[in-house]
């Protein structure tokens, strides 16, 4: 088996695990809506029944206090989407250094390639945060972005692999594409963060149509979602940020100028405004909240047209890929 | 009285205000965050068209056929700035704006900053109730748990040093790196009368730590200013020219020997250092497919009271001279020819630079020749197929490397109209007031000529002699002194972006009595802490506070899996 047909078979691979761990995470998001709402319902019951239901400040919760009780659900789904993940994040790892292996230098200059690395870091990132603290209320959005962008990586973008062009031989290369592939990944679980806040939000105050779902609410308060997107929201922002000033460095060095509006640099430009808009917002009075999440929504929406759209349809500098 | 809108949904109701109050009142407006957020969202849609539409300064060919094929659009379009977006006036009036917004912001900013620094921090609150307060009682008095409290906050303070009173003081002695004091927490005891309670007097430890957030805020905001400044700078004391060179030739830097040149405000062509580069070769690597792999250009660069010194420069590595970067931006060939006119006299000699219009360097040229002995003037359009394979009536190139050359070559009589005094475009051919050499058949004649072939044009017009295939390379040169201030200025806003981002902004209070309660023996600690929304972290450090200075935590301990 060459390098080729093992990059081949672990990313295909990474999707069959990504779409199994996207089930069996939902199947344990419901599982846990199904306790809490069980939970809430004995809580008032036990109001109603005029019992003081437990007057000692519940003492485990005392350092940390939130309003929801707290519900634990240990199911075999949770282990299976556990595992999936990771192991489909290995196979996508090896798939993209095998890749990498085959084409002979870091596996960056085509779409396919963003692609696989761009999923293998979103995953990697939710692992990170996952190890930390329980965020397994993001599984199901990060594995099913990763499974469908993959799959039509997998399908739709694949290329062989060539050689460099001569402009594209540079360390900056490898500094201004990783760190945007990273940002990327970084602001993709940020995105399904806010995505949840924003459905949980308006599914509390009534929106009819989300009363449907009734999955919501295992996932955390609006408030404490807004606070772990803000977080990986802040880290992807400097990675963006990073980025676009690496690619300023690698312009001077390659066009001999460093900035010349180019669809590309406009794009990156207009994400990075809009994500500088989302921090203002989150500070400003009546638009911290769910105005700030639409506007973190919107980069979201800028940087996969940057990716996507951009790429395709608009003829530049960076027309490469 | 004038209603007046001040916020998404409130009006409130305030005193007419006279021309100095309504500059103020717009000062105000155009300063606070709601104003800049707007801007900022205006900004991001402004730039928006300037990736849709073509654009004038990027791509002028392409903005002209989108003119010519839209007649109504494109010139509405165009006037109203569109075609040109980064230089149109309302996007340089929304980011004037920005940055008149942010000026007023951050000015005031500043200055209270420097004030908190120097403000001693606040004494803790008499009532903890509003941050959700947590207790803990502790088997020692009051001064010690502050004590281990102090030391678990910031270990650079000693937990020997026993003296209650000269908080200031201590600080200094025990504190005295700039950094520590600026990142770490800042820490006061107060011992103050006890309210509502039987003890008399209390210790009340504060702690803040915040210095760094506010500062790398700040910093990121002075620095987008002087990326504007070394921007704007920037382009009026720029020069850049583009010049084409083929091998074996010279190029002298003066504004005449460009193809094209342009220079800020501030820059005048007498600042031009006269320094020469010789081309002397050009190697260019292709795969098998065709595709590139590396372009090399050697020269010799002689500045002017130096040794000539070899310099060699590829893609992406510039030669640096005087200031000023040369890059290698192109490359293709450039036949060389002899033509002789109808008299037999050589009218032409010389390297014509052919423009490659795709990725096997299928190119083309154009050929001029003004100066005719008599008769009309003569003109030539070409293709050049470095590696032609012919297949019937068609020929294409397979591979950029010239493995058999070959030229196609079409000529034409009549005025080149050089003589109008408008420049002319040397890569194109005014046909206007040509007319095309026709062959036997009465249609246009078009020869195929290899590497040194000379051609008869029909009707004695005259002879065309292919000598040489050299390559050329494409320069692109410019000069901006500004640019390591601008990446000073980047650097600057990427730190002080992650300090304002990452340092975090917490206070942490803690509140015993002195003398416990009659007859008991543990003092009763109360401790809250406050940060922003998203720091959760810090309910973890108040725990760790807390357990470090009562030595245990009385309630049940969390499990990690809690957290
Ligand atoms: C060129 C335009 C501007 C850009 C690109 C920009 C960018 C940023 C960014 C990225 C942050 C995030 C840092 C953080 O959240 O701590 C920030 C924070 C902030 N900006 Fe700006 N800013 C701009 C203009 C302004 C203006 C005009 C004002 C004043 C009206 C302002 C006031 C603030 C304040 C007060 C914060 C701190 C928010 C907080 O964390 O509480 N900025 N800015």
């Amino acid at each position: 088996m060459n390098a080729q047909e093992l990059s081949w078979l672990a990313l295909w691979g990474a999707v069959a695990l990504y779409a199994i761990a996207m089930v069996a995470s939902s199947i344990h998001l419901a599982r846990v809506a199904d306790a809490k709402v069980a939970a809430k319902t004995r809580a008032k019951a036990a109001v109603a029944a005029g019992g003081v239901a437990d007057e000692r400040p519940a003492p485990a919760s005392a350092l940390r206090a939130g309003s929801e009780p707290e519900v634990r659900v240990r199911s075999r789904a949770a282990g299976i989407a556990k595992s999936t993940t990771l192991v489909g994040a290995i196979l996508n790892g090896i798939g993209v250094v095998a890749r990498g292996i085959e084409a002979g230098h870091a596996p960056w200059s085509t779409m396919y390639e963003y692609t696989i690395t761009g999923t293998f870091v979103a995953v990697v990132v939710f692992l990170i945060v996952q190890s930390r603290r329980d965020v397994s209320y993001l599984a199901p959005g990060v594995t099913g972005f990763a499974t469908i962008a993959l799959g039509i990586g997998m399908t739709v973008l694949y290329e062989a692999s060539t050689g460099l062009r001569p402009a594209l031989q540079s360390f900056w290369l490898v500094v201004h594409v990783s760190i945007a592939i990273i940002a990327t990944g970084v602001l993709i679980v940020g995105a399904v963060a806010t995505v949840l806040q924003l459905m949980r939000d308006y599914r509390d105050s009534g929106t009819a149509w989300l009363q449907r779902f009734r999955w919501i609410e295992a996932v955390p308060e609006p408030a404490k979602l807004e606070a772990l997107a803000f977080r990986l929201h802040a880290v992807g922002f400097v990675l963006w940020t990073f980025t676009v000033m690496a690619g300023a460095v690698w312009a001077e060095h390659s066009w001999g100028r460093y900035w010349g509006w180019d669809p590309k640099e406009v794009w990156s430009f207009v994400i990075w405004v809009i994500y500088a808009a989302y921090l203002h917002a989150r500070t400003t009075q009546g638009w911290a909240g769910r105005r700030s999440a639409v506007l973190a929504l919107i980069g979201f929406v800028a940087l996969i047209m940057n990716f996507t759209v951009v790429n395709i349809f608009f003829q530049g500098m960076h027309t490469y890929a | 009285m004038a209603r007046v809108k001040i916020d998404n949904y409130a009006y409130a109701n305030v005193p007419r205000l006279g021309f100095v109050g309504w500059l103020r009142w717009i000062w105000r407006q155009v300063t606070s965050m709601r104003v800049a957020l707007i801007l900022l969202i205006l900004l991001a849609l402004a730039s928006i068209p300037g990736s849709v539409l073509p654009q004038w300064p990027q791509d002028a060919a392409n903005t002209q056929g989108f003119i010519d094929e839209n007649p109504f659009w494109g010139p509405l379009l165009d006037r109203l700035g569109f075609l040109d977006v980064f230089g149109s006036a309302w996007f340089t009036a929304i980011y004037l704006l920005l940055f008149a917004s942010l000026i007023g912001c951050i000015i005031p900013r500043c200055l209270v900053y420097w004030r908190e620094l120097r403000a001693p921090v606040p004494p803790a609150p008499t009532r903890l109730d509003r941050y959700e307060p947590v207790t803990a009682s502790a088997p020692q008095g009051a001064r010690v748990v502050m004590r281990n409290a102090e030391f678990a906050l910031s270990p650079e303070v000693s937990p020997r040093s026993g003296e209650r009173g000269g908080r200031q003081s201590r600080r200094l002695v025990h504190r005295p790196r700039l950094w520590r004091w600026f990142a770490d927490y800042l820490i006061r005891v107060d011992e103050r009368e006890r309210r509502g309670d039987d003890a008399d007097s209390e210790l009340a430890l504060s702690a803040h730590k915040g210095h760094v957030r506010e500062l790398g805020n700040l910093i990121f905001h002075v620095s987008l200013v002087a990326i504007l400044i070394a921007m704007a700078t920037g382009s009026m004391l720029t020069y850049r020219g583009q010049a084409l060179i083929v091998v074996g030739d010279t190029f002298t830097n003066a504004v005449v020997a460009y193809d094209s040149y342009e220079s800020g405000a501030l820059f005048s062509e007498d600042q031009l250092e006269p320094w020469t580069l010789t081309l002397d070769d050009f190697e260019a690597e292709f795969d098998l497919v065709g595709l590139p792999t590396e372009f090399t250009a050697y020269a010799t660069l002689t500045e002017p009271g130096q040794e000539p010194r070899q310099v060699e420069t590829q893609v992406n590595r510039p030669i640096q001279v005087e200031g000023a970067k040369i890059y290698l931006q192109g490359n293709g060939y450039a036949p060389v020819f002899t033509i002789t006119d109808a008299d037999g006299n050589v009218a032409f000699e010389g390297a014509v630079p052919f423009l490659p219009q795709d990725d096997v360097y299928t190119s083309t040229g154009v050929i001029k020749v003004p100066d005719v002995t008599s008769g009309e003037q003569l003109g030539f359009t070409a293709t050049l197929l470095p590696t032609a394979v012919v297949d019937g009536d068609t020929a294409q190139s397979l591979h950029p490397s010239p493995a058999n050359p070959v030229i196609y070559l079409q000529a034409y009589t009549g005025d080149l109209g050089l003589d109008d005094g408008v420049p002319q475009n040397v890569y194109e051919l005014d046909e206007s007031q040509l007319s095309p050499v026709r062959g036997d058949d009465g249609q246009p004649l078009v020869v195929e000529m290899q590497l040194g072939d000379t051609i008869e044009l029909p009707d004695g017009l005259g002879t065309v002699t292919w000598e040489e295939l050299p390559r050329f390379a494409a320069f692109d040169l410019r000069r901006d002194p500004t640019l390591p201030w601008l990446l000073g200025s980047a650097i600057a806003a990427l730190v002080g972006l992650s300090m304002s981002l990452f340092a975090p902004r917490r206070r942490i209070w803690l509140v015993a009595p002195l003398k416990p309660h009659a007859g008991r023996k543990t003092t009763v600690v109360e401790a809250a802490a406050w940060a922003p929304a998203h720091d959760t972290a810090v309910r973890e450090e108040l725990e760790r506070v807390l357990v470090a200075a009562t030595g245990r935590l009385t309630e049940a301990a969390p499990t990690p899996e809690e957290r």
